[in-house]
């Protein structure tokens, strides 16, 4: 079902104001959470940097957001914005003599200040380096997550980066290719009910511009360096809508569609999204144990960092990320791979049943994410009325106590999300073991990815609930 | 049009904002000393040392850059108040008379929250009050000196049954409380002649009557309340140097040389030793809490608490020996 036929939909979205005041409102935040972690108060609980990035904002992002619109918050995110609009010259929009094109967009046509618009390197035209940075964040988090400061200097430096790759590079290369929450956020907005296409491919083919990668008087080439007609997942479209307003033909759609459309789609699977997935799902059972697990030696080991506790941490987080899980997986793989007598080569299959792991891993931070935010989230409203711990009280709750909210719902909640994960995951991994396969091998080909996935489920399960 | 509309919208953004929050940071500030508790290994009190003029009131603004402390100056009326991690307190205080005061922390913060204090150099034209000086000094004691006695009571001594005694035989001349120690006010009564036919045990329990006699119930209540809120982390609340803060006390180094300052090997005095306990007077027991125990972990009260307090401490510390004072 395309949404641009509701009414008020399709101006909502082609206009740039709207955007243009979320992203605003985004960015205030932004600077109001950098502002408050340099300069209020280093308790966590109560500086709005932390209270709304790590509780308010993560709340909305992993338990609305990202299940339901997929990259949504990538179109408002605040990160980009600045650099996007040095590197265009222009805040809002190409106007009438700009013709924008993207990558072959020259320095004497653009408006903008340094525009090198270099096309990022092609070795890097993946997600490895955004596994890489999330890696490096999720390394140090548990001081990034308390420590205002930390925050801070965290979030500056995303902006910082986010604007340098802008004047160097085309497009957003910075969301693309670098950014830790982006990476995730692609791989996972593949099981978002929306999608942004096209109508009819045979329109684009016909139409030699191609503006929507181009770029025209109406918007500008795509800034995710997606083109358009090509795509058949969610992974990379940043829902930006640039290319709805370059569209001369109105052959863009806003589709709504069944969850999780995206994975078994076969093009475009690639090993370093499979690398995402586990590290993704290594990392929510990681923060589970160490964030809300009783054990005060590792929680203590996961906060020093520099000392020799913390390396040890660290080297086993690695290992567990990056070897043990995929080892794991790999020898699920190959033993389905030996009962179905299937003749695919290894890799393929791995990196294939790899994407039965995305549900299953978005599950895992859903209810790794239901533990706390609940729990916290009356620290959000006193965060509001005195964000540095200055002591305002702008809006009458600086007072309010910490006061979990449905602790007794909490732990049903996140079983629910875990089974629904699990069977999610397990339908999915049926589902791409029968892309080659009659029903009985690809059954046999499962079956130890579902046993896999069982197995983190009910670990995962005894970690948060039990 | 529009894109000037965003542009200044952005710049209003960026800069009004910053400018806003400083603007209210600035106002916000006024005459208030905003006062930042972390714990003693952080840096303790921010800033340490505040100087006010006599007469002119000192407002402050109170809060905690990490967990709960709580606020109280010494040898004051002054209610403690909850330093609470984000949140700001104000207190004022107007003093009337110059000097050295000395305020701390009121909540077991961490093992070294004894060191958590700071002071307010109040000046003024007035001269300061004249301080006697201790009993402990005017009598020339070291308290430092090693005491142990060497007799000691079979079972706790009664000052019920020391009472009941006393009352039937007011002839005995009994020590004078302050100056003696429990074992030398036994010995007294010992040599006494009056006293040969009481036993060892009755004459214990003489003892223990002399030292109910001299507080009150209202003293020990007080004396109970400020023990269990400054002493028990370490001496333990049944005071036999069990506290939760045994041994846990940090290495604290000096400015100058980084030499560790010795106090974490000393363990609390348990104050259920007989042989310890009987062996000490009052003066001396007021000497080590005025002073503290150089370098033992015992930090000095004699800047916290009052001199009755720290008399009433005095006789809530031989409760741990003597049956019914309390």
């Amino acid at each position: 079902m395309n949404l641009l036929r509701l009414p008020l939909i399709k101006p909502l979205l082609r206009s740039r104001l709207p955007q243009f005041i979320l992203v605003l409102l985004a960015l205030a935040g932004f600077l109001l959470a950098i502002l408050s972690g340099l300069f209020g108060t280093p308790v966590g609980s109560r500086n709005f940097g932390v209270v709304f990035v790590w509780i308010a904002w993560w709340a909305i992002l992993m338990l609305v957001a990202v299940p339901f619109l997929g990259r949504g918050w990538c179109s408002i995110c605040p990160i980009p914005a600045p650099g996007e609009w040095l590197q265009r010259g222009r805040i809002l929009g190409p106007g009438r003599d700009s013709g924008d094109s993207g990558r072959r967009r020259s320095r004497e046509t653009s408006d903008s200040i340094i525009p090198l618009n270099r096309r990022w390197p092609n070795r890097f035209r993946n997600i490895w380096l955004q596994n890489g940075s999330f890696l490096l964040v999720a390394l140090f988090s548990t001081v990034i997550l308390t420590q205002p400061r930390v925050t801070a200097v965290v979030l500056a430096a995303f902006l910082f980066v986010a604007v340098g790759t802008s004047l160097v590079f085309e497009r957003r290369a910075f969301c693309r290719y670098l950014c830790p929450v982006g990476g995730f956020i692609g791989l996972y907005s593949q099981l978002a009910p929306v999608e942004v296409r096209v109508v009819d491919t045979a329109v684009c083919a016909a139409h030699t511009e191609k503006t929507c990668y181009t770029g025209s008087a109406g918007g500008y080439g795509c800034p995710w360096d997606v083109f358009p007609p090509g795509l058949v997942k969610n992974t990379y479209c940043g829902t930006c809508m640039e290319c709805l307003r370059t569209c001369p033909h109105d052959n863009i759609a806003v589709n709504l569609r069944p969850f999780g459309a995206d994975l078994p789609v076969a093009r475009g699977r690639k090993l370093d999204e499979a690398c995402k997935a586990f590290i993704m799902l290594g990392a929510a059972a990681v923060y589970a144990a160490v964030l809300l697990g009783p054990w005060g030696s590792l929680k203590l080991a996961a906060y020093s960092v520099g000392t020799l506790p913390w390396l040890a941490y660290a080297a086993a987080f690695l290992t567990l990320i990056l070897l043990a899980l995929p080892g794991l997986f790999w020898l699920t793989v190959w033993s389905g791979k030996r009962l179905s007598g299937s003749v695919r080569p290894m890799k393929e299959l791995f990196v294939a049943q790899s994407y039965a792991l995305v549900p299953l891993g978005l599950a895992a931070w859903v209810a790794f994410s239901l533990s706390f935010v609940f729990a916290n989230f009356s620290y959000v409203l006193a965060a509001l009325s005195d964000p540095f711990g200055w002591g305002w009280d702008l809006f009458g709750t600086a007072g309010l106590g910490w006061s979990p909210w449905l602790t007794g719902l909490t732990p049903f909640l996140q079983v629910g999300v875990l089974l629904g994960g699990f069977v999610w995951a397990a339908l999915t991994s049926r589902k791409i073991a029968a892309e080659k396969a009659d029903d009985a091998q690809a059954l046999k080909l499962s079956v130890p990815v579902i046993a896999f996935c069982m197995a983190f489920t009910l670990a995962l399960m005894g970690l948060l609930v039990a | 049009m529009k894109e000037i509309f965003a542009r200044s919208l952005v710049v209003i953004l960026i800069l009004g904002g910053t400018l806003t929050v400083g603007l209210a940071w600035w106002l916000g500030q006024n005459d208030a000393v905003t006062l930042h508790a972390r714990m003693p290994e952080s840096g303790g009190w921010t800033p340490a040392d505040l100087t006010v003029e006599a007469g002119q009131p000192l407002r402050l603004r109170l809060t905690s850059d990490d967990v709960l402390h709580g606020f109280a100056l010494g040898q004051s009326d002054q209610p403690a108040v909850d330093v609470e991690p984000g949140r700001m307190t104000e207190v004022t205080l107007t003093f009337d008379r110059p000097g050295t005061y000395t305020f701390y922390c009121t909540r077991w913060c961490g093992p070294n929250h004894w060191r958590m204090r700071g002071t307010i150099t109040v000046t003024g034209e007035e001269a300061e009050e004249p301080v006697a000086p201790p009993l402990y000094v005017q009598l020339g004691l070291d308290i430092d000196a090693a005491r142990e006695a060497q007799v000691i009571p079979a079972e706790n001594p009664s000052a019920k049954r020391g009472k009941e005694l006393v009352e039937q035989l007011p002839i005995i001349q009994l020590p004078t409380y302050r100056t003696h120690s429990p074992e030398a006010a036994w010995q007294d009564l010992r040599s006494d002649p009056a006293a040969a036919s009481f036993t060892d045990r009755q004459l214990w329990d003489v003892v223990a009557f002399i030292w109910q006699s001299n507080t009150t119930p209202q003293a020990l209540a007080e004396a109970e309340r400020l023990y269990a809120q400054n002493c028990a982390a370490c001496h333990g609340e049944s005071g036999g140097g069990d506290g939760i803060f045994n041994g846990g006390q940090a290495q604290v180094q000096d400015e100058a040389g980084g030499m560790p300052s010795g106090h974490e090997t000393v363990a609390p005095t348990d104050f259920t030793d007989p042989v310890r306990m009987l062996s000490a007077s009052p003066a001396v027991l007021q000497g080590k809490i005025l002073r503290g125990g150089m370098g033992t972990g015992m930090p000095m009260w004699g800047s916290i608490f009052t001199e009755d307090q720290t008399w009433a401490l005095v006789s809530y510390l031989y409760t741990f020996q003597f049956e019914e004072v309390r």
